[in-house]
């Protein structure tokens, strides 16, 4: 019923448009969408400091995003996002305590502890054969109590360092903050390897189905576990960043970052059953996502409404095109 | 084989899961300062009961080879909800609480119906309508409050005849009426056989889609009943993040330890009752050796992934290694 229509309409739209993924396209559609009605809503909704200042937090979002994107695209799915950010926080500030050696090795010693979450999760997924949202469910819980007992159940006393403050809050080339460079940087990896390498290929091909590729020689598993791995890593390097924003680390500030970066990844047009999506899927979710969260909060929505149409969005977006076949 | 033996085979999760407990529960109350008293069962069966229902409500829906990551949320909202209604008379108080309850079964409707009618993952589904219920929850209880009728509250919460604590009264009656005549049913039986190869149930004429509909809407139910249940603890409401998250991983380590697959179609709600049990036994060994509360997260976190490593074993018995990718 919907692909008819979206057929017809197609057929009346530009070569270029035409080829685009249509949940690529309604994802722009929608961005423009909440655009014009903030600038409805605010004359300085467009103003390009305003967008850039979107773009920036929108690259937080994105650099985690693209580490659940490689999950999601081998059919799994990472929910240690919440601990694996707030772990790579966390340990980022706590490195910065240990003298200049600490404030050097910061950065890479937080991704680092991520990327060992990250492994975790490849290793019970990869060889012990457990399901990606059962263990990673429990490598979260696990990171939460390292992180608890580490802390004391309270926020960190130690403060991000001043290259994480600059990578979060600089601007390198003027204008342009650095988070947004970061993130481009990384999306550009991320089309690279997905496009060009055999790596990128190979999570393709797993997502679509593992045994094909087993039997077509992949190590699947090694494939598999370097994702997670990546993923992780990812995390804990937003962490870093969000750490490097708001100068210090918190306990939950990894929560609000779990639904958005599925959402993101799913809104963007990449199947949850794996196997197929486009990094420009994801990085459209983001910004719409990022979007979504400052026209609500220009709105002065309060926490439960927001949390509300959140779900009603992402339920209603899955239900025009992320619809599984009919059993026949 | 004899019958008995075919019991025993399609039993061994749930006997498992009962073993575990016993074992638990035994060096808890032997660690325990008070020892085995009523009062230290009835402060252990009303901490381990909330779980219980909510692991139950789990159980119905990884059945079908699904998963509810709403549950915790439904928990949630269904305990705000009763720090408004559950209140003043009995009248008012009955109708509060037949409210709370239809709140559940709407929730659990709503997630069946988005996930089998709507043809969404269960996974991203659930997280989104959880998403939509914790919302609920705090438009109801921006900031925790409330209360509830305390005579319902203390009479749910005490103990019958000054030995058996009221609240696993409440919890066998609810095996009774909602476990027991739905796993006997057709459209159980559908949800189990849904969950073991929805392919081959479609084509047998199973009628799967009201099966697994029933498991989501009875789940639904469940949580609210546990939802009831923090409410008659606790007197208040609060729209806790932390804990309706909590509820939910809780409720599928007890599911795993309960003997319920993962993978659907095997298991029973009594199973993932002791394994509730068993699992709020664990978290609070560390009480009674005087550990600091502060290693509770981590110890219950490694024991959750313990307990969903221990399901690799099956690895050691695969000879062909395509079985592993299922």
């Amino acid at each position: 019923m919907s692909e008819t229509t979206l057929g017809g309409i197609a057929g009346r739209m530009p070569k270029f448009l035409r080829r685009a993924d249509p949940a690529v396209a309604t994802a722009f559609a929608c961005i423009v969408i909440l655009l014009l009605v903030g600038s409805l809503y605010s004359r300085s909704f467009l103003s390009p400091e305003y967008l850039l200042q979107q773009l920036k937090v929108a690259s937080f979002l994105g650099v985690i995003a693209t580490g659940m994107m490689l999950v999601i695209l081998l059919g799994q799915i990472d929910l240690s996002v919440p601990w694996a950010v707030a772990t790579g926080a966390m340990m980022a500030c706590a490195a910065a305590a240990y003298g200049p050696v600490g404030v050097t090795l910061a950065i890479p010693f937080g991704i680092l502890c991520g990327v060992a979450i990250g492994i975790v999760n490849g290793i019970g997924v990869a060889y012990l054969r457990i399901p990606s949202m059962i263990i990673t469910l429990a490598t979260n819980a696990v990171a939460q109590g390292l992180m608890v007992v580490y802390t004391g159940g309270f926020s960190p006393q130690d403060s991000a360092t001043a290259a994480m403050r600059y990578l979060a809050t600089g601007f390198a080339i003027p204008g342009v903050p650095n988070a947004v460079i970061i993130w481009a940087l990384i999306g550009a990896a991320m089309v690279f390897v997905l496009t060009r390498t055999s790596f990128g290929r190979a999570v393709y091909g797993i997502g679509n189905r593992e045994r094909a590729a087993y039997l077509s020689g992949i190590d699947t598993r090694r494939v598999v576990m370097i994702a997670f791995a990546v993923s992780g890593g990812l995390s804990a390097f937003g962490g870093v960043l969000l750490a490097g924003y708001a100068s210090k680390a918190a306990q939950s500030m990894g929560d609000a970052y779990l639904l958005p970066s599925i959402a993101a990844v799913v809104l963007g047009g990449t199947s949850i059953l794996g196997g197929r999506g486009s990094y420009l899927g994801t990085v459209a979710g983001v910004i719409l996502i990022t979007l979504l969260q400052s026209i609500l909060s220009v709105m002065q929505m309060p926490e439960a409404g927001r949390q509300i149409i959140y779900g009603v969005v992402i339920v209603t977006m899955l239900l025009l095109y992320g619809r599984a076949p009919a059993s026949r | 084989m004899k019958d008995w033996r075919y019991w025993l085979a399609e039993q061994r999760g749930t006997l498992l899961a009962f073993a575990i407990f016993i074992v638990m529960f035994a060096i808890y109350s032997a660690n325990h300062p008070a020892g085995f008293t009523a009062n230290v069962v009835q402060t252990a069966a009303n901490k381990g009961v909330l779980l219980a229902f909510v692991a139950m409500a789990q159980t119905l829906v990884v059945i079908t080879a699904g998963i509810d990551l709403s549950v915790g949320m439904i928990f949630t909202l269904t305990n705000c909800m009763a720090s408004w209604l559950v209140i003043g008379t009995g009248l008012e108080t009955a109708f509060g609480v037949a409210a709370v309850l239809g709140t559940g079964l709407i929730c659990g409707a709503v997630n069946g119906a988005i996930v089998i009618y709507g043809r969404l993952q269960p996974i991203v589904a659930t997280i989104a309508t959880g998403a939509v219920y914790f919302g609920l929850a705090l438009l109801l209880r921006p900031v925790p409050g409330g209360s509830v009728n305390e005579d319902l509250a203390d009479f749910l919460t005490g103990r019958f005849f000054g030995v058996v604590p009221a609240s696993l009264v409440a919890l066998f009656v609810a095996v009774l009426i909602v476990w027991v005549p739905f796993s006997r049913s057709e459209l159980g039986r559908a949800a189990y056989a849904a969950g073991s190869s929805e392919t081959a149930a479609y084509m047998s004429g199973v009628p799967i889609r009201r099966g697994k509909f029933l498991a989501y809407t009875l789940a639904g139910l469940l949580a609210a009943i546990g939802g009831l249940f923090l409410t008659f603890f606790t007197y208040t409401g609060e729209a806790a993040y932390a804990s309706g998250n909590a509820y939910t991983l809780f409720s599928i380590a007890a599911v795993v330890l309960g003997g319920v697959s993962l993978f659907g179609g095997k298991g029973s709600a009594i199973g993932a009752i002791f394994g509730a049990l068993a699992f709020r036994t664990i978290g609070d060994l560390l009480f009674v050796f005087d550990f600091d509360p502060l290693w509770q997260p981590l110890f219950q976190g490694v024991i959750l992934l313990i307990a969903v490593s221990l399901g690799a074993f099956a690895l050691f018995r695969v000879r062909n290694r395509l079985e592993w990718f299922l």
